[in-house]
């Protein structure tokens, strides 16, 4: 990664659910890596975290639900991304999602789904993967 | 001698012996330390016979979908031998908003039931006796308005207030701590706890209005020391300030109840609910002398730790929540709720959730354990474990009286940060193999064992909105309104709200207005972050 500027990845917990353990395992773990992390807090609208998104200039947004509205909430990021002309800005999402969900975020643009019992090092290396 | 490790640990880090004996007790009085059942200081447990009278309520948390569908899983449940009823909110009841709101979309039904209105609430309980059963209900930020929709059917269905027993959650100090949601900043929501309180002395006397919680400060990532300590001073806290507000502490505190966890480290949960029981009656004593010894008994429910829970090998959760159920007995609980093993997944199927019943009725029915108080009293280790954990508490309780209080610690970070930093290490340890977690960093199988999950289906938001938009027209909402306006001037003031709120309810106010409307006189909470 010699010459190349940290990677600036946005973390946050989107819609109503509280559970912020994980994402704040996330948001360390990262940093530890040497990642730049703009954590949103809680209660973020789809809205709210894609401005953040395209204010921070980040390269990743990572979203944790424990909700069970990822379905609804998760594509809804994309499509904004997609009316802001921000799709370049990789999605990946973590929480209670079931395994039958996955495929239809995939479909839907989400780049990738960390569920439970993910090693922090997988999500690193996710994010590490994305630069060529 | 060779072991297999340099230090032994608990799974809160506190160090274990190689064995335990008489040296360990020597400060130890079985006097003063451990007394009889159901006598002070209340360590071997709060009735004398405990289940040798009366085995622990068998209470599952549930609710999904709409009111209908969460109907039916009582039925089941009560229909499988279940003595008890404990109801899950979906996010958007959980904070104040109804189903219609925007900030509702793609939430309805799905973590828990969707209630928006006391036509709601009357669906979700048909054909249920509310004088012969108990209803949990956990629900925090809008309590006050839930349960005003709860007295509000009954007294619809003749049922006298002094026939209802049951919980209210209703503990807004460990939402601010651990699991997130609020309406508004902490002084407001406090005096809608006391105003619940000061009501259920006067017209609900067997009705438990709090339930001061620890489960979700230990699902966030707290040791079992920091549940015991942040539980039981929020528990303080939440006396100081109805002492303030002019109640005798023998009206409301025997009708205080508590609420934990139950991990993995099988004698040290056993261990921190004697020492809760033990700490509790030291602190109601010493701090507020109470005449009624029922003020200083702590009474509890228990749940499993959903936080332990796999998705790798989901049936192998069968195992580690009989455990953790098992601990709970032996630690003296009042009632239980042992998770499913599909929790880590989505919300449970009817299968998953009668297996998980089950799995108490055997401890029950089959083990014997059931048949002597308190079995490990008296074992040097349990009772070294249960003085340590006394102690590691008192030590956070002087932390949080230096802070100027639990309120003042909230808005500083303290334990959001504590309990940040224990979650830490607890996912290094794992990292590290130092702690094995089975079918997760050891015994791993390359390919999920694929198991059914419960679906909710897209109508259930659909036909929510829908009934909301009809409940809006055929209401008076020149008699609503004027009824919100009662219920924010006496929230100006400092008079009780329940019977505002009860008023509101009857004029069919949905939950979502009568939040709003409060929030416009309390205002709202933006948390400090820690991370």
């Amino acid at each position: 990664m010699v010459g190349t500027a940290p990677l600036r990845v946005l973390l946050g917990k989107v819609g109503l659910d509280g559970h912020d353990r994980g994402i704040k395992l996330v948001a360390r773990a990262l940093r530890d890596a040497g990642m730049e992390v703009v954590y949103t807090g809680l209660h973020q609208t789809p809205e709210q975290v894609v401005n953040t998104a395209i204010q921070e200039d980040v390269n990743a947004i990572g979203l944790s639900l424990l909700s069970g509205a990822h379905n609804y909430l998760l594509p809804r990021v994309i499509e904004l991304l997609k009316q802001k002309g921000a799709e370049d800005i990789i999605v990946f999402g973590g929480g209670i999602i079931p395994d039958a969900d996955v495929s239809g975020l995939k479909a839907a643009g989400v780049r990738h789904i960390f569920g439970p019992g993910t090693p922090m090092a997988g999500i690193v290396d996710f994010l590490k993967g994305l630069r060529p | 001698m060779h072991e297999r490790k340099e230090r032994f640990t608990s799974l809160s880090g506190l160090p274990v012996e190689r064995v335990y004996t008489n040296d360990d007790l020597k400060q130890w009085s079985p006097e003063k330390d451990l007394g009889e059942p159901g006598a002070f200081p209340y360590t071997r447990g709060i009735h004398p016979t405990m289940y040798r009278g009366r085995p622990w309520t068998m209470r599952q948390f549930a609710g999904f979908g709409s009111a209908e569908d969460t109907n039916k899983r009582f039925k089941y449940l009560l229909q499988h031998g279940q003595t008890g009823l404990s109801v899950a909110f979906d996010m958007p009841t959980l904070m104040g908003l109804d189903a219609d709101h925007a900030q509702a979309r793609g939430e309805v039904g799905y973590c828990g039931v969707t209630i928006s209105s006391l036509e709601d609430m009357e669906r979700l309980f048909d054909g249920i006796p509310l004088d012969r059963v108990t209803t949990s209900m956990t629900i925090n930020g809008p309590a006050a308005v839930i349960f005003a929709m709860y007295l509000t059917m009954a007294e619809r269905r003749g049922i006298a207030f002094d026939k209802l027993g049951g919980t209210l959650q209703n503990d807004i100090l460990k939402e601010y701590i651990a699991q997130k949601e609020w309406l508004f900043p902490p002084e407001p929501h406090l005096r809608l706890i006391v105003d619940t309180l000061g009501y259920c002395t006067q017209h609900v006397p067997k009705w438990h209005p709090i339930s001061i919680s620890g489960y979700h400060i230990r699902e966030a990532g707290s040791t079992a020391v920091q549940e015991l300590a942040f539980t039981l001073y929020d528990g303080l806290t939440y006396v100081e300030a109805a002492l303030k507000a002019g109640l005798n502490v023998d009206s409301f505190a025997p009708q205080l109840s508590f609420f934990f966890n139950v991990h993995n480290d099988f004698f040290e949960e056993i261990a921190k609910f004697r020492a809760a029981r033990r700490l509790w009656a030291r602190e109601m004593e010493r701090r507020f002398h109470p005449k009624d010894p029922r003020s200083l008994q702590m009474r509890c429910h228990a749940q499993t730790a959903g936080c332990s829970l796999t998705a790798q090998q989901p049936m192998n959760n069968v195992v580690r929540t009989t455990l953790q159920a098992l601990a709970a007995i032996l630690g003296g609980t009042q009632s239980l709720h042992t998770n499913s093993m599909d929790e880590t997944l989505a919300l449970p199927t009817e299968v998953a959730v009668k297996l998980a019943l089950r799995s108490q009725q055997i401890i029950a029915h089959e083990s014997e354990v059931t048949n002597t108080v308190d079995p490990l009293g008296g074992s040097y280790y349990v009772e070294s474990l249960t003085t340590r954990l006394e102690e590691e508490a008192q030590a956070l309780f002087r932390r949080l009286d230096t802070l100027g209080g639990m309120v003042k610690a909230i808005e500083q970070g303290f334990p959001q940060r504590e309990i940040l930093e224990a979650s830490l290490r607890y996912q290094r340890e794992v990292e590290r193999k130092e702690r094995i977690i089975v079918g997760v960093n050891e015994y791993v199988e390359p390919e999920s064992t694929a198991i059914p999950t419960l679906k909710i289906g897209a109508e259930v938001e659909k036909d929510q909105v829908d009934r909301l938009s009809s409940l809006r027209l055929r209401r008076d909402s020149f008699r609503m309104a004027g009824m919100l306006e009662a219920l924010q001037e006496a929230a100006a003031g400092d008079e009780n709200l329940m019977p505002y709120l009860l008023d509101s309810v009857k004029a069919d106010a949905t939950l979502g207005e009568i939040c709003a409307a409060l929030k416009e006189v309390f205002g709202t909470y933006k948390e400090p972050v820690v991370i």
